[in-house]
């Protein structure tokens, strides 16, 4: 396993927010989590990247206990890239230079290579005539993908993307659905967070749905979406295609 | 390739409306300028005691004199050149002092928490005590400790200062590094940035940006109050009109001190201006 975690638990006072919550996730293997709002989805992937320190269980990435208050959480972030529902581009900077800070800064990269490479990625990504702007001049689609890329250049093991899709309309949706198919099609292992029904189903290998902090059920995309086994997940569902989104 | 726009009729109506009402206003506010000048110039020069405060307070000749230090009374843009040089340093140490502090303000942990107390103590007794007392307790109080090696009243008048300073400017730095919203250090933290390096590349970076404006507002207060070293001794422009005031019982070379003063805070007043107007433009551009 890539990433296991084990009896994770999380609170927030009084508020169980992961409960005891278990979930492994192969390499190559693209893993959604979908749950109601609140359900603690963007918690968990903030657990993983230790930007929130859990309060009971472990976490594992490549078999080592990242949890381990040993671990230099630096050093493991190096590995894991994580994209914000919000995008938190640097508004300070240029496209080129949000993407190429950590190359530079954190992996000590020589400037001219990392910036190359940026500009690879920013081609890729239909971006390369944005490299020069401030984030605030570019639409929210753009600003996705140049979140994603900014994670991407630090070659992490592990990407972790907290609902990507849900302040882009449906055309934008379509762009950075492309870019994920495509680094899902290079081997890359997503655990991606979601309320977006359709996108789950076309990317992902297995959906795991989230209730009360715990993972009530999970499997292929066509059997939780299709045929859920558990009544919640039918009621939950049951109420996403009452808001359409499925 | 299309055409070039053709405004429409509509529209030349429009522009040919706000120039004649740009012209209109501008008209109105040259005459009522003109009014309210003549005035108060009426009022001033008409008013019974004129002619004695122009003689006390405007004397030609010994604004000359007092600018240029003729007879052997010292020179108050000799005593400027003090001041400048003070002003230059005590700005930097000031802006310097009050990042640190700002910074060990911001640090977190209980290994931390000496350090933060005693600047927190720092900022808390500085910005309440008055520059004046200070100035008094560093260039008389220290000296009376003959301790050896200890610096000469100019340069603990201008410790004063600094230390003075360096409490407000480490409040607007702290203001400027709270603004910061903490997804920004998430994001950076995320992407593998120590605390430090997100501090440094990240945080100050945008902290600074948004409290230029009030940081310059406080090198403006900084620079005038440098004057008040003058009470500790050291012959700067002030103190140079004063031994002029007190030698020819004429208040010309105050007000001669007084218009360098100004003279010397505009080009600052003006980049605070600039600056402000221009953050204010890019809030609006952006969203
Ligand atoms: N820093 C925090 N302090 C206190 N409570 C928090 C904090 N962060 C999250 N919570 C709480 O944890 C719970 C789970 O939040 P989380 O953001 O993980 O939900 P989510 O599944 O991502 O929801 P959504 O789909 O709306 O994004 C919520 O009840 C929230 O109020
Ligand atoms: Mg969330």
């Amino acid at each position: 396993m890539l990433l296991s975690c084990t009896d994770v638990r999380k609170t927030f006072g009084a508020n169980v927010v992961l409960d005891n919550l278990s979930l492994d996730v192969a390499e190559h293997e693209v893993v959604a989590l979908i749950g109601a709002s609140g359900s603690g989805k963007s918690t968990l992937l903030r657990c993983v990247n230790l930007l929130t320190e859990i309060d009971d269980g472990v976490v594992r990435l490549d078999g080592e206990d990242i949890t381990d208050p040993r671990v230099d959480p630096d050093l493991v972030r190096q590995k894991i890239g994580l994209v914000f529902q919000s995008y938190n581009l640097f508004p300070h900077m240029t496209v080129l230079d949000n993407i190429t800070l950590a190359p530079v800064r954190v992996h000590k990269r020589p400037v001219a290579e990392a910036r190359s490479q940026a500009m690879e990625w920013l081609s890729r990504v239909g971006l390369a005539d944005k490299s020069g702007s401030y984030p605030d001049r570019l639409s929210g689609g753009q600003q996705q993908r140049v979140a994603i890329v900014r994670a991407l250049v630090n070659s992490p093991r592990l990407l972790l993307l907290d609902e990507v899709t849900s302040a882009l309309d449906p055309e934008l949706v379509g762009e950075v659905l492309t870019m994920i198919r495509e680094l899902k099609g290079e081997g890359m292992t997503m655990v991606l967070a979601t309320h977006e029904m359709g996108f789950a189903r076309q990317v992902a290998d297995r959906v795991a749905f989230l209730d009360k902090g715990r993972v009530l059920e999970q499997g292929p995309p066509s059997q939780v979406l299709g045929d859920p086994a558990e009544a919640r997940t039918r009621q939950f569902l049951a109420r996403i295609i009452e808001a359409g989104r499925l | 390739m299309t055409a070039p726009h053709q405004p429409s009729r509509t529209q030349l109506e429009r522009i040919a409306y706000r120039r004649k009402r740009a012209i209109r206003s501008t008209l109105i506010a040259a005459f009522s300028t003109a009014v309210v000048g003549l005035l108060l110039y009426l009022g001033v020069t008409g008013s019974p005691g004129w002619a004695r405060v122009k003689s006390s307070f405007l004397d030609w000749d010994i604004a000359v004199k007092a600018l240029t230090g003729r007879d052997n009374y010292p020179s108050i843009l000799s005593g400027l050149w003090l001041n400048i040089r003070l002003m230059v340093i005590c700005t930097a140490c000031a802006l310097a002092l009050g990042l640190l502090i700002a910074i060990l303000r911001t640090l977190r942990g209980p290994v931390t928490f000496p350090v933060r107390a005693l600047a927190t103590t720092y900022t808390y007794s500085f910005r309440g005590l008055p520059l004046i007392i200070v100035i008094y307790l560093f260039a008389f109080g220290i000296p009376g400790l003959r301790l050896q090696g200890t610096p000469s009243v100019t340069v603990l008048g201008a410790a004063a200062i600094v230390v003075t300073y360096g409490a407000y400017l480490a409040e607007v730095f702290r203001a400027g590094i709270e603004s910061v919203h903490p997804s920004q250090v998430a994001a950076a933290r995320s992407l593998g940035l120590s605390y430090r390096r997100t501090m440094r590349h990240v945080v100050l970076p945008q902290a600074i940006r948004r409290v230029t404006p009030p940081l310059l507002n406080d090198t403006v207060a900084l620079q005038k109050d440098v004057g008040l070293i003058s009470l500790a001794g050291p012959i700067d422009a002030i103190r140079a009109a004063q031994i002029n005031q007190a030698g020819t019982a004429n208040f010309t070379p105050y007000v001669v001190a007084g218009v360098l003063f100004v003279l010397l805070a505009l080009p600052l007043i003006g980049v605070t201006d600039w600056v402000t107007l221009r953050a204010a433009r890019r809030q609006n551009a952006g969203n």
